[in-house]
């Protein structure tokens, strides 16, 4: 039943993820819930393990063999962070706890650069994390936060984001690929209109990293942030690539060790590129743990990733629509392999607890993602969105789950 | 009946189920069941928090019971607010305040008690304890 190719054999990378085997309410695990977090492959979970078993130590401040191991491991993560993303320098990639940080890095320090009459972009589609954070921002120094609009399939309309582009524009803000509804924007074309009005843009790519190859130079993005636990890697680390420029004018956003150079009581100052960024202790094995994971990633290949789940996308919606009074949300040819849907007089929820009792993970509700729902009018969605460790067979057993729990509400 | 009859007999009921289909299958009954609060009354303030789908409960005093009215937009909670009030409608605040819900967890509902789930079955039961709270202290006074 399942695709194999010579390239890609599913049952072969399934091998990868120990969590797979697991039954859930008696029935064997099916994992649709991926743009919530993804499963975490053994060579991720080994890198953890090996870390913790053989060479933790505080990193960048021992001059003993173990801080050393660490600091390499953790600086050689960054330097594949680096070539992943194809930034220029390795300091352009700051180590965060995640996209949320990220933003709210970036947000924070751009306190210093607005006032009054200024003007922030965001897209209709985003997620609550990269809403609050400009709307803080506004409140903070008066700037107006404009929304870029949606259409029904999904899409960000953009020509009225051209629309809302002026000389007061200074940073417009709109995720790779939506997490409710998995509509890939336009971004090059959003970045290059956007430095039309000499504006900054920042790229939320938590959606978009496991299944798109990303190169911020060819984007010429300026900010480009993500999470690793979307990626196979571990909660609670993720980056911020700027360019360096950028990065060396934003003010740092929290004070500690490892951020600075020298401190006196009189003044302190800061430390280079990426430490400015990073005070405390980071999250050492998390960072490592990245790394790997994009080593993995890249050991099975994106194209082959996003080749393989856009045929699990195809099939999925095929047998999807059969069913009587669904409707997909966001139908756009350009999404990545997510499915946000509802079934006529059914409340999403029921249809979530239900498919839970079949050992099915799915999302339910608003998906973080208030505007959207309130765009179709909708109390949520059912979310499945699918990885390259899934197979037809599990959305075989997914649709017959879904027929199963329409009939027991209907 | 008492609070504690009444939960012995949902007990017994749930027992004759072999699965979680049929358990599931009669919670859908139950829901759509319950008596509808007409839409122009489901207003914000009778809106409980924490619960994925809305649900909005009301609570009148009936002489020295509470008397309860609720509804939601998903079938399984209503399922869940039909079992809820058929344990502590018409019941006095001191018994609703001193009952013990261990019977949720006999019938196989405690995975809806889960903070994660945010249904709201523990909201529901803390806003009917609410209810009996501030209905008892205005009986005493
Ligand atoms: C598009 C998008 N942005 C931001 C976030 C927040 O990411 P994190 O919780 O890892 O900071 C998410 C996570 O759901 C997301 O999907």
């Amino acid at each position: 039943m399942t695709t194999s190719s010579l390239f890609f054999d599913v049952e072969e990378i399934r091998k990868d993820f120990p969590i797979l085997n697991r039954k859930v309410n008696g029935q064997p695990l099916v994992y649709f819930d991926n743009a919530a977090t993804s499963q975490k492959p053994q060579q991720v979970i080994d890198a953890i393990v090996n870390y913790y078993q053989n060479y933790n130590a505080n990193i960048h401040r021992g001059v003993h063999a173990l801080s050393q191991e660490a600091t390499e491991s953790y600086e050689n993560a960054r330097k594949t962070l680096q070539k992943h993303f194809n930034a220029p320098k390795v300091e352009d990639i700051i180590l965060t706890s995640g996209t949320t940080h990220a933003i709210n890095l970036v947000a924070s320090g751009y306190t210093k650069f607005l006032k009054t009459g200024d003007e922030i972009i965001v897209s209709a589609l985003e997620h609550h994390s990269n809403i609050v954070p400009w709307q803080m921002l506004c409140e903070r120094t008066g700037s107006t936060l404009k929304v870029i609009p949606m259409a029904q399939d999904g899409t960000l309309k953009f020509s009225a984001f051209t629309q809302l582009l002026n000389d007061n524009t200074k940073l417009v803000f709109v995720n790779h690929v939506s997490n409710t509804l998995g509509t890939i924007n336009p971004i090059k074309k959003m970045i290059d209109a956007t430095h039309r009005y000499g504006a900054k843009i920042l790229i939320d790519g938590a959606q978009a990293c496991s299944h798109v190859k990303v190169d911020v130079q060819a984007l010429d993005v300026d900010y480009y942030v993500t999470s690793a636990h979307k990626m196979c890697g571990p909660t609670g680390v993720g980056l911020l690539y700027g360019k360096t420029k950028l990065l060396e004018t934003l003010p740092p956003y929290q004070g500690g060790g490892e951020m600075i150079s020298e401190v006196t009581f009189e003044k302190t100052t800061y430390a280079d590129l990426p430490h400015k960024f990073e005070a405390g202790t980071p999250n050492i094995c998390g960072g490592i743990a990245f790394g790997a994971a994009v080593d993995y990633l890249n050991h099975i290949g994106l194209d082959e990733i996003a080749a393989y789940e856009n045929d699990l996308l195809i099939y999925a919606t095929e047998q999807l629509i059969k069913i009587e009074g669904l409707r997909i949300y966001g139908p756009t040819q350009d999404k990545t392999a997510v499915i946000s849907f509802n079934v006529e007089n059914i409340h999403p929820y029921d249809l979530g607890v239900l498919l839970d009792k079949m050992g099915i993970a799915v999302r339910t509700g608003q998906h973080c993602t208030q505007p959207i729902m309130d765009f179709y009018s909708i109390p949520g969605t059912v979310r499945a969105s699918f990885a390259f460790y899934n197979t037809k067979t599990e959305i075989d057993l997914f649709v017959t789950a879904v027929k199963k729990a329409v009939m027991m509400l209907a | 009946m008492t609070i504690q009859d009444i939960q012995h007999d949902i007990v017994d009921e749930f027992a004759l189920f072999d699965d979680w289909m049929q358990r599931y299958e009669y919670m859908i009954e139950l829901g759509k069941s319950l008596p509808l609060i007409d839409p122009a009354s489901k207003t914000d303030d009778l809106l409980i928090k924490g619960c994925q789908s809305k649900v909005w409960m009301k609570a009148d005093l009936v002489d020295d019971k509470i008397v309860f009215t609720a509804d939601s937009e998903a079938i399984i909670t209503k399922g869940i607010i039909a079992i809820l009030i058929r344990v502590f409608s018409n019941q006095r605040p001191d018994s609703i305040l001193s009952a013990n819900t261990s019977f949720i967890d006999q019938i196989g509902l405690k995975e809806h008690l889960s903070p994660t789930r945010a249904n709201g079955l523990a909201s529901m039961l803390n806003q009917m304890k609410y209810y009996a709270l501030a209905y008892q202290s205005k009986l005493s006074s």
